[in-house]
């Protein structure tokens, strides 16, 4: 018979002001087995875990529970308590009257009955806890950056430069992600190309960084500290070793239709190409859809054109396999579609157009070399409104409900970059709010109206109408004239909404971790770890895990590294003991929990079994340790109760289900 | 129960969605014959001054042309709101049960023609 001690927190008044603590400190002394109960004020803190130690050192206890907060807050600090005790850190149980209990429930009474009968199954479950070690498993030390946006960039300079490999894979066929396609940057209005090139060199020439473009994660096997993971390098028809990037095969290719993707389809490129100037690696890929030598067999012309025979029209996909201690995810975002905001003209006028489009309609480099012009007719515009929170703050099932963040500054950004470069035209801003935290944000913001003339109207456009004369018509209001106002405008730029790249869901998926409703990766503690994910040895960097700028985006990307060294400077990994167990007289060998194994943990062997007297050869399933990580599907699945996690066995739940039907 | 209780309850809307955009007034045809302008309307329920409501010309001007309720980006709807004000003030007149041949004498030259097909479809149903 074990002797259990019980320990209940008050949580300063979290429990005590919804809980009769004294009360569960009584029903808990007439439980069998308990021969100590007290509470505390806070058990957590150092004189509260010094009485646990002393009651296991003066009853001998063997076993203890302690009724408190969550056990993804504390188990860890009183399972160490119990350790240094010498007593095994598995004999300590935690019932959540807390998060499961106090915060949930306003009468006294009924709270302090189901911390009861909480604290009563947490007793029976203890008295069948077996001791058990933790294992140790190897850390492969080497990491994985999913994306090379400046999320993922910074993120693999910062590991590298600590001394670990990094590899990147980038599904373009550059490295830069969004950041490259922007001509200015808020707050200093520097040239994005300007700060962002010598990061995408410094990670291309890093001898600890590796970079797979136009690559994509096919597979992730294998757990903390140990990953496996299947890359595939898509055929870029262009052999990298001979390729010196001078674009001779770019000005020749005849075929000319398909639509730059790198300048949002404004304009089009040749099949054969490399998606910027600054592009790392500068090494062209073909695109087979468009490719007429791939369709048709007839063309060749950058082969024949190409001094150094770098073109193969023969390459394929070629999919490679690398081990990794950490993943990070960083696969950033992109604009929703607009398909359903009709009124806003989007679809109908090449005049509307998104935000993102004018950076690229900016840049030298885009559609128009960098001049501001309307894509329907070239003449230059000079009446420009924008409209903020397009498919932003919206509960209407055709946007999102979040603030994108980013917008009110950027286009506080082009409002002030095009005052200033095209003096006779006019700017307009219809805001619901203009949101500007940050470091000389507001600032910012307040020079384009003061110092730059941009007129900031207050109230969300209804509708835009395009009219004949090519004009378009915008409906808006004045909220604080309470006016309506029809304004006829030469261009429309929509603050688009963004949301995590759609890839997102199927690396969510590979990775098994978790994603919010709105596609965001989701941290394990939005406030105490936001750069890891709940699923151990992945980590978020960047846009994909929330709206962010620049600057956050960095901050961040070094976070997510840190805690990626502190994972690869260990050697080894403790492993959770709580593994699964099959029994072998039960077991009847049927696969169904091999099936269900998210961690392909279980095999099966040929083995002889004494069932009561009878010897005979049966096929059993088999748990590798290292892999399993104690997830519980198999137990389930079991047909025949065979298998069982050690630490939360069958016998171990119906106790604590028998203590509360009791 | 109260005014704003039963404009709510006869709507189903919730007026405390509502962030103040101001696109459901951008979108109004009938913004300048209105003194309460849509978005307005929807801060009156929340401040529970139906009396002014009531006193308004806007619930009789609105056209149940519904280009709010399509682009009102919190769901708050306020032509449904405005609708269900001109119905609870219609049944406080005692004029709920209209039928045909009582319309001509409750016409007069301000009520659009909307307005009486959306009470059709209300009380004739
Ligand atoms: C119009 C506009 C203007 C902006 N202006 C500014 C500004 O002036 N200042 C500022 O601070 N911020 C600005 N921003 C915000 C800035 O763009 C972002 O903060 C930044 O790009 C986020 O970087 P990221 O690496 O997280 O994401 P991204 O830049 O989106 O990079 C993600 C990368 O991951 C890759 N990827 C995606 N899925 C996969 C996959 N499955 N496998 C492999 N690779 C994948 C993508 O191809 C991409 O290269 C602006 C944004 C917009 C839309
Ligand atoms: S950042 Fe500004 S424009 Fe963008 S969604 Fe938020 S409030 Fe709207
Ligand atoms: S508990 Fe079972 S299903 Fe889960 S990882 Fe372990 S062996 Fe696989
Ligand atoms: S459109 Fe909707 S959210 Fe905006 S002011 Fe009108 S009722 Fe409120
Ligand atoms: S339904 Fe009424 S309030 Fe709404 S836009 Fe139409 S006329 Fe205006």
């Amino acid at each position: 018979m074990r002797r259990i001690g019980v320990f209940v927190c008050h949580c300063g008044s979290n429990i005590a002001a919804t809980v009769d603590v004294k009360k569960v400190v009584e029903m808990a002394l007439n439980e069998q087995g308990v021969v100590h109960a007290e509470d505390y004020p806070y058990m957590c803190s150092e004189a509260g875990q010094s009485r646990i130690a002393e009651a296991i050192k003066e009853k001998q206890l063997s076993g203890i529970v302690v009724c408190s907060c969550s056990p993804r807050m504390h188990e860890a600090t009183f399972r160490k308590c119990a350790e240094t005790c010498g007593l095994n850190p598995y004999l300590v149980e935690i019932a959540n009257i807390r998060e499961h209990c106090s915060w949930i429930h306003k009468d006294v009474e009924e709270a302090t009955e189901k911390a009861v009968i909480l604290m009563r199954a947490a007793v029976a479950k203890v008295h069948l806890n077996a001791p058990l070690q933790a294992g140790e498993s190897a850390v492969t030390k080497r990491a994985l950056v999913i994306g090379g946006g400046i999320a993922g960039i910074q993120t693999a300079i910062d590991i590298a430069d600590a001394g670990y490999k990094v590899d990147i894979v980038e599904k373009t066929p550059s490295i830069g992600g969004r950041m490259s396609q922007l001509d200015k940057t808020f707050p200093t209005l520097d040239c994005s190309a300007c700060i962002l090139t010598p990061k995408m060199v410094e990670a291309a020439s890093h001898e600890n960084i590796t970079i797979h473009t136009y690559s994509e994660v096919e597979k992730v096997s294998g757990f903390v500290g140990n990953f496996t993971v299947d890359i595939r390098k898509k055929a870029r028809f262009v052999n990298m070793d001979k390729c010196t990037g001078c674009g001779v095969c770019q000005e020749k290719c005849p075929s000319k239709k398909p639509l730059n993707e790198f300048n949002r389809g404004l304009n089009t490129r040749t099949a054969i190409y490399t998606p910027f100037a600054q592009a790392i690696p500068n090494v062209p890929v073909i695109d087979p859809q468009s490719c007429i030598k791939l369709n048709t067999g007839k063309c060749g012309v950058c082969e024949k054109f190409c001094q150094v025979g770098a073109i193969d029209y023969t390459q394929k996909d070629e999919i490679i396999t690398e081990s990794y201690g950490a993943i990070v995810v960083a696969t950033g975002f992109d604009t929703i579609n607009l398909d359903k905001y009709g009124e806003y003209a989007y679809n109908e006028s090449k005049d509307v157009i998104t935000s993102l489009e004018l950076e690229r309609i900016m840049n030298a480099a885009g559609p128009t070399k960098g001049h501001l012009e309307r894509l329907s007719d070239g003449k230059a515009p000079k009446e420009i409104v924008f409209i903020q929170c397009v498919g932003s703050r919206c509960s209407d099932q055709r946007g999102k409900p979040y603030c994108s963040k980013i917008c009110c500054m950027y286009t506080a950004k082009h409002a002030m970059l095009i005052r200033d470069k095209y003096p006779d035209t006019n700017v307009t801003v219809f805001y619901i709010d203009v949101r500007t935290p940050g470091k000389n944000f507001d600032e910012f913001y307040r020079r384009a109206v003061e110092d730059y003339g941009v007129n900031y109207v207050k109230g969300q456009v209804g509708k835009v109408a395009p009219q004949p004369d090519g004009s378009l018509l915008v409906h808006g209001v004045d909220l604080l004239e309470n006016k309506q106002i029809l304004k006829k405008a030469d261009m429309v730029v929509l603050a688009t909404a963004i949301e995590p790249n759609p890839d997102v869901r199927k690396i969510a998926t590979m990775l098994t971790a978790s994603i919010d409703t709105n596609n965001f990766l989701t941290e394990a503690h939005p406030k105490l770890r936001p750069v890891e994910s709940p699923t151990a040895g992945v980590f978020l960097s960047g846009v994909c895990q929330g709206p962010k700028d620049i600057p956050e985006t960095v901050a961040q990307a070094g976070a997510a590294a840190v805690k990626v060294i502190g994972l690869l400077a260990k050697d080894k990994l403790k492993t959770n003991p709580c593994t699964a167990k099959a029994d072998e007289l039960r077991c009847n060998g049927c696969s169904q929990c091999a099936n269900v194994c998210p961690y392909g943990a279980i095999s099966y062997e040929v083995r002889q079994v004494n069932d009561h007297g009878i010897r005979e050869d049966r096929r059993i399933a088999v748990v590798n340790s290292a892999l399993c990580q104690g997830c519980g599907a198999c137990t389930v699945t079991c047909p025949s109760g065979a298998m069982d996690l050690q630490g939360f066995s069958n016998r171990q739940i119906i106790a604590e289900v028998d203590a509360i039907c009791r | 129960m109260s005014a704003v209780e039963r404009i709510k309850e006869i709507s189903g809307v919730n007026p405390l969605k509502c962030m103040k955009c101001g696109k459901c007034s951008a979108s109004c045809p009938s913004f300048d014959a209105m003194d309460i302008k849509p978005h307005q309307f929807v801060s009156y329920v929340i401040n529970d001054d139906v009396e002014a409501l009531a006193n308004s010309k806007s619930a009789w001007k609105c056209l149940s042309c519904f280009a709010c309720i399509e682009r009102c980006p919190r769901d708050v709807q306020p032509g449904k709101l405005i609708d269900a004000a001109r119905q609870m003030l219609i049944r406080q007149r005692g004029q709920e049960g209209l039928s045909p041949d009582e319309i001509p004498a409750l016409l007069d030259d301000e009520t659009p023609q909307q307005l009486l097909m959306s009470a059709f479809r209300k009380y004739r149903r």
